[in-house]
């Protein structure tokens, strides 16, 4: 498989990323490069073998449904807009 | 008097807890360190006064008869992936130029708990996704090596944690964080002979460390010596319900348990590491590793990893399809970059902050993630890469199965120039291939210096161990510290 300018304009917008038509263009052939490298992968045979899942053997743990710690436990606006980069009251500020 | 910066972290640990010395003289002495070396450009931000409040801490707890910590009175560089309250946390990305967290990630605040103090923000690839340094917004690190003679072409220090790399080798911090999702702690130590550690997947926390692929990203120690990373990797590790990945285990005494004595073990070869082209020097250097650790008592076994040749695909689909979902969040609206083009919309501006906050390649990973999970291509690439990886971990377990521990490379090649790699991904990619593997896999695996190549620049010997066996790669790496006998460092031109 590989792509064409249309699909990296394609790509680049599910990627939300703004690209020019330069940039499209010249990323043809740089993913195609990687994408030609990794088809490889094709020749593995994988009958029967199940996708990892978890790299490391461990437990999904439950836990109390009580807020443990301080940033999810409310009352840190504060802290939550300091890096906002614009902010009208209590609220973050964007475009529609 | 002692060069304060000539000591390891144990002998700063056990200097101020002897009052040998006081903590803010060791936090002073490494402070001038830092600020004479800015040609390196290691790091992003400098930190004096963190370091000196926490050794006056320290010193102030001395007075007063207080138990010590691990790593009392010791200055350390935080890798900038690691979120500090109050202090600047980039990525090394524009998009997350000037954001300051108002929270501690748990790796640092355990540190810090442990009588650590902060010289400052390590330099990094953008987002941890490099080899070489050469992907920071905020400049390429400098590694402090040069090649013999008079070639002064400036070196790539590796990466991602090239800050930390050649922050460590060139006595500006004794130790420094790393994260390694795959490689980013070993192949930068191989290239600046020093020593560092990626733990088993889980052993120390994610929460507050700035994702890239959170099923690979660990973070782990850099520092001169083993025992070093040993006393570190304690302070660091531990349990963080925060974490969902986090194991519930206690954290061994690895300092306590170093031993080098390797009686009894079975090391593994494998034979699929043994690449074509690969660097005449590196391969008298593994010949080298397998004798010291005969001579340290082991039993050297042939193994087969036969998938090995697949690791790097594999990565390159998985590690870039978790990207583009981790960074989905950088979208202008909470926190970091906002570019808003007059009169633009909501998705015109997500999409302008993200063209102008990442670099390029991490808009090519970005972009080859979000190809390889789109509708129609998941299974061909993103299921079969995740089956692929199945394959290497299996190939590593039944591998585990003939001996304890296996010897590879750290890295193909010694220490590139700065601008060599640049043009073709794929030739930055494949600096990668032997730390790749223990990465799918979630072991632990460890780079110590093995020697010097023809040129004079540093070589690096891999220790992978079995899932939680972080103290016998540690062992095997002492045991190849002490038989290599490596002294070199680089010669002071900054």
């Amino acid at each position: 498989m590989s792509v064409d300018k249309e699909t990296v304009v394609k790509i680049a917008k599910l990627s939300r990323i703004a690209i020019n038509d330069a940039e499209a263009e010249a990323m043809v052939s740089e993913l195609n490069g990687i994408l030609g490298w990794v088809e490889q992968l094709g020749e593995v045979d994988v009958t029967g073998v199940a996708p990892m899942a978890s790299v490391i053997a461990n437990k999904t743990r439950m836990r109390e449904d009580v807020v443990t710690y301080d940033l999810t436990g409310g009352g840190v606006t504060d802290k939550v807009l300091a890096n906002a980069p614009a902010r009208e009251g209590v609220f973050l500020a964007c475009p529609r | 008097m002692t060069d304060l910066t000539e000591l390891s972290v144990a002998a700063i640990r056990d200097g101020v807890v002897k009052g040998d010395f006081k903590a803010v003289e060791v936090a002073e002495a490494f402070n001038a360190n830092v600020a004479g070396a800015k040609a390196l450009n290691a790091f992003i931000v400098d930190t004096p006064e963190l370091a000196i409040e926490s050794a006056k801490a320290v010193d102030a707890d001395k007075a007063s008869g207080k138990a010590l910590g691990k790593m009392a009175g010791v200055p350390i560089g935080m890798k900038d992936l690691f979120c500090t309250d109050g202090v600047q946390t980039t990525a090394a990305s524009h998009i997350l130029e000037g954001f300051k967290p108002t929270y501690e990630s748990t790796v640092s605040s355990n540190l810090w708990k442990a009588g650590a103090g902060m010289l400052g923000k390590l330099n990094l690839d953008q987002f941890a996704m490099g080899s070489s340094n050469e992907t920071s917004y905020f400049g390429n690190v400098i590694s402090p090596w040069r090649r013999g003679g008079s070639d002064n072409a400036p070196l790539a220090p590796g990466g991602s944690s090239g800050g930390s790399s050649a922050a460590v080798s060139a006595r500006l911090c004794p130790a420094a964080t790393g994260t390694d999702t795959g490689g980013s702690i070993r192949q930068p130590a191989a290239f600046t002979g020093i020593t560092g550690i990626k733990p088993t997947y889980g052993r120390c926390s994610r929460w507050g460390i700035v994702a890239f692929a959170s099923s690979l990203d660990q973070a782990g120690p850099m520092a001169r010596n083993v025992r070093d990373c040993a006393i570190m990797l304690e302070a660091m590790a531990g349990y963080d319900p925060k974490d969902a990945t986090s194991l519930d285990l206690p954290v061994p005494e690895w300092e306590a348990g170093l031993s080098s004595d390797l009686r009894g073990k079975k090391i593994g070869i494998p034979k699929e590491y043994r690449m074509d082209g690969t660097d005449a020097d590196i391969l008298s250097s593994w010949d080298n590793g397998i004798t010291w650790l005969k001579d340290a008592g082991a039993e050297i076994v042939d193994i087969s990893l036969p998938h090995t040749k697949y690791a790097l695909p594999a990565y390159y689909i998985i590690a870039p399809a978790e990207a583009s979902s981790n960074l989905a969040r950088y979208d202008g609206v909470r926190y970091g970059l906002r570019e808003l083009p007059d009169g633009v919309g909501l998705q015109d501006m997500y999409a302008a902050t993200r063209a102008a906050g990442f670099g390029p390649e991490v808009r090519r990973r970005i972009m080859i993630g979000t190809y390889v999970l789109s509708a129609g291509f998941y299974d061909a690439y993103y299921t079969q890469a995740q089956k692929v990886r199945t394959l290497i971990a299996r190939d590593f377990d039944q591998a585990f199965g003939q001996c304890d521990l296996i010897l590879a490379p750290t890295t193909p090649t010694a220490a590139f120039a700065l601008g060599e790699n640049t043009e073709d991904p794929l030739a930055m990619y494949l600096n990668d291939v032997f730390a790749v593997p223990a990465s799918l896999a979630g072991l632990p695996a460890m780079s110590v210096p093995a020697g010097l190549n023809k040129d004079g620049l540093p070589l690096g010997l891999q220790i992978i161990g079995n899932a939680l066996d972080e103290q016998g790669v540690l062992n095997a790496g002492l045991a190849i510290e002490e038989r290599a006998g490596f002294v070199a460092r680089p010669e002071k031109w900054w």
